[in-house]
């Protein structure tokens, strides 16, 4: 790959989106009272995940994360804990494997117009050896709800 | 070069080492004794015989956990290795000693990410049986001063020195006659040689009394029906077809390394590092870890505090620069630095002061693209 493409390639992954969310992560955190609590680490890089959930029946009533690493996986973290809040476990599985599919480049952001913010993470793609930072907190999310009904 | 002398292996003397009577085993055989003995050349080996070759450094190290180690260390023995230790100097050696219900032990660092010497001299005792430590330090770059650990190791205990030089073998001249550890370890693809090749030196009186590592092939004299004597050195620990070609791609590296001489390449190494430190630390918010560069060997690792070092990463690689960005496989030392991961950028031959240029751009860019991000 020449030069001039990779550089543009760098320019569209690091969106103005995903910046706002490295500097001012929303539900960042800890949840008082937590039903599922979640540690995650990519061993490779170091990047780390914590996150709590409080269900409603099978719906995620409230969640927050806490963690340290690269400005994708936190950025994915901050994105996810806004789009799946208030979501059926059902609900959640659909946008999980939207999410994934779109950073496994199965899928484009115009196909995937019901993942919102995410979809600014879609440059992520194109750099396989970062696709692990945007998955780790929807890993960690995934451990959180194993076993609900 | 070394692509050459790979070339020329599989089209002029590719067949399996000490097997046939037919000529192409016979120009094999001699392809890859004529290695040995040029990589032992190069390493101030005398006795050629005592390079085991490996597929790198950290077979070499679990080739001396797993045969001297299992055989000799006991319950209640101790095993002291650094914090400072790649994983592969580290692991080995805390499985033995669960393994033997042995104490693990880590030599704690100075500040400035050196091997603390008053530490190490507290742990030295009689129950010591191994001391494992790296030459040079893969993260941050230090050099260890092999000397004077040597010299308290044997002074306080009975121990064996186990040398990581990994990074030590492919920056400066090393002669392991000379430097009084039992063991050595090294890798050919941080030397410009192929993948998948490296090596581990010991003492003939240590090679000869160990265990065979793995079992097979070549590494027999005879095979009874109820027991096996084992071949001489250097075969009794290369069971198996050897990795013949990348052993001859290998000393055609050490050979272009010779030309070059050791000493300039060091030279060149340190002028690169210390531009390198003067730019970096110009840099607003840059933090760069270990000693200064006069001591340390090939790499300044370093961590910006408003972008993360995966982000530096790739930012970089879009700039045609490779970084490594992680815990470069030491994460007990990046716990006592208390960082999840740091920037490393490394220099060796063909590294210029352009190549500084670049880096530095990068970095700037990459600040231009993170800058408002407050720590």
């Amino acid at each position: 790959m020449s030069q001039p493409d990779r550089s543009a390639e760098i320019s569209a992954l690091y969106q103005e989106m995903i910046l706002d969310h490295y500097r001012r992560p929303r539900n960042k955190g800890t949840l008082e009272k937590a039903d599922a609590s979640v540690e995650m680490k990519n061993p490779l890089c170091g990047d780390e995940i914590g996150l709590q959930v409080e269900f409603d029946g099978s719906a995620v009533h409230d969640l927050k994360f806490s963690g340290r690493g690269c400005s994708i996986s936190q950025a994915s973290a901050s994105m996810m804990t806004q789009l799946v809040k208030g979501k059926s476990r059902d609900e959640i599985d659909v946008i999980r494997n939207q999410f994934r599919d779109l950073m496994l480049g199965v899928t484009s952001a115009e196909d995937e117009s019901r993942l919102g913010s995410l979809r600014s993470l879609s440059g992520v793609a194109r750099f396989p050896a970062r696709v692990k930072c945007a998955l780790l907190a929807w890993n960690a999310l995934e451990s959180a709800l194993e076993g609900r009904p | 070069m070394v692509l050459d002398a790979l070339r020329d292996f599989y089209e002029t003397a590719n067949a399996n080492p000490h097997r046939g009577a037919y000529a192409l085993s016979v120009r094999a055989t001699e392809c890859y004794h004529q290695a040995r003995v040029r990589i032992a050349q190069f390493l101030g080996v005398a006795d050629s015989d005592c390079l085991i070759f490996t597929r790198g450094t950290t077979e070499g190290l679990n080739l001396v956990a797993g045969s001297w180690g299992m055989a000799n260390v006991a319950s209640g023995d101790e095993i002291v290795v650094t914090a400072l230790d790649h994983h592969a100097n580290f692991v080995p050696w805390q499985v033995l000693a669960m393994r033997k219900g042995a104490k693990f032990r880590v030599c704690e660092l100075t500040a400035d990410g050196r091997i603390d010497l008053d530490f190490l001299a507290g742990m030295l005792n009689s129950k010591t049986r191994i001391v494992a430590f790296s030459h040079v330090s893969n993260a941050l770059g230090t050099i260890n001063p092999l000397a004077e650990i040597v010299r308290m190791v044997r002074e306080k205990s009975d121990a064996i020195l186990v040398c990581d030089g990994a990074q030590s073998a492919p920056h400066f001249p090393v002669s392991f006659d000379s430097l009084g550890v039992d063991f050595y370890a090294f890798s050919g693809h941080k030397m410009l040689g192929p993948m998948g090749i490296g090596g581990l030196v010991g003492t003939r009186a240590m090679l000869e009394e160990m265990p065979p590592y793995q079992t097979g092939g070549d590494m027999i004299e005879f095979v009874h029906d109820d027991r096996t004597t084992w071949n001489v050195l250097p075969h009794k620990f290369e069971a198996g077809t050897p990795n013949a070609a990348n052993a001859v791609g290998l000393a055609a590296a050490v050979e272009y390394l010779d030309n070059i001489g050791m000493d300039v390449v060091i030279q060149h190494e340190r002028s690169l590092m210390s531009l390198a430190q003067e730019r970096l630390s110009a840099i607003k918010d840059l933090q760069i870890y270990g000693p200064p560069p006069a001591e340390r060997s090939g790499v300044v690792s370093f961590t910006m505090s408003d972008v993360h070092p995966h982000d530096l990463a790739t930012i970089l690689d879009g700039e045609g620069v490779c970084i490594r960005a992680g815990h470069h496989c030491a994460q007990p030392l990046m716990r006592r630095l208390d960082v999840a991961a740091t920037a490393r950028a490394s220099f060796y031959v063909y590294n210029d002061e352009s190549d500084i240029d670049a880096l530095v751009s990068g970095i700037i860019k990459a600040r231009e693209i993170f800058g408002y991000v407050t720590a």
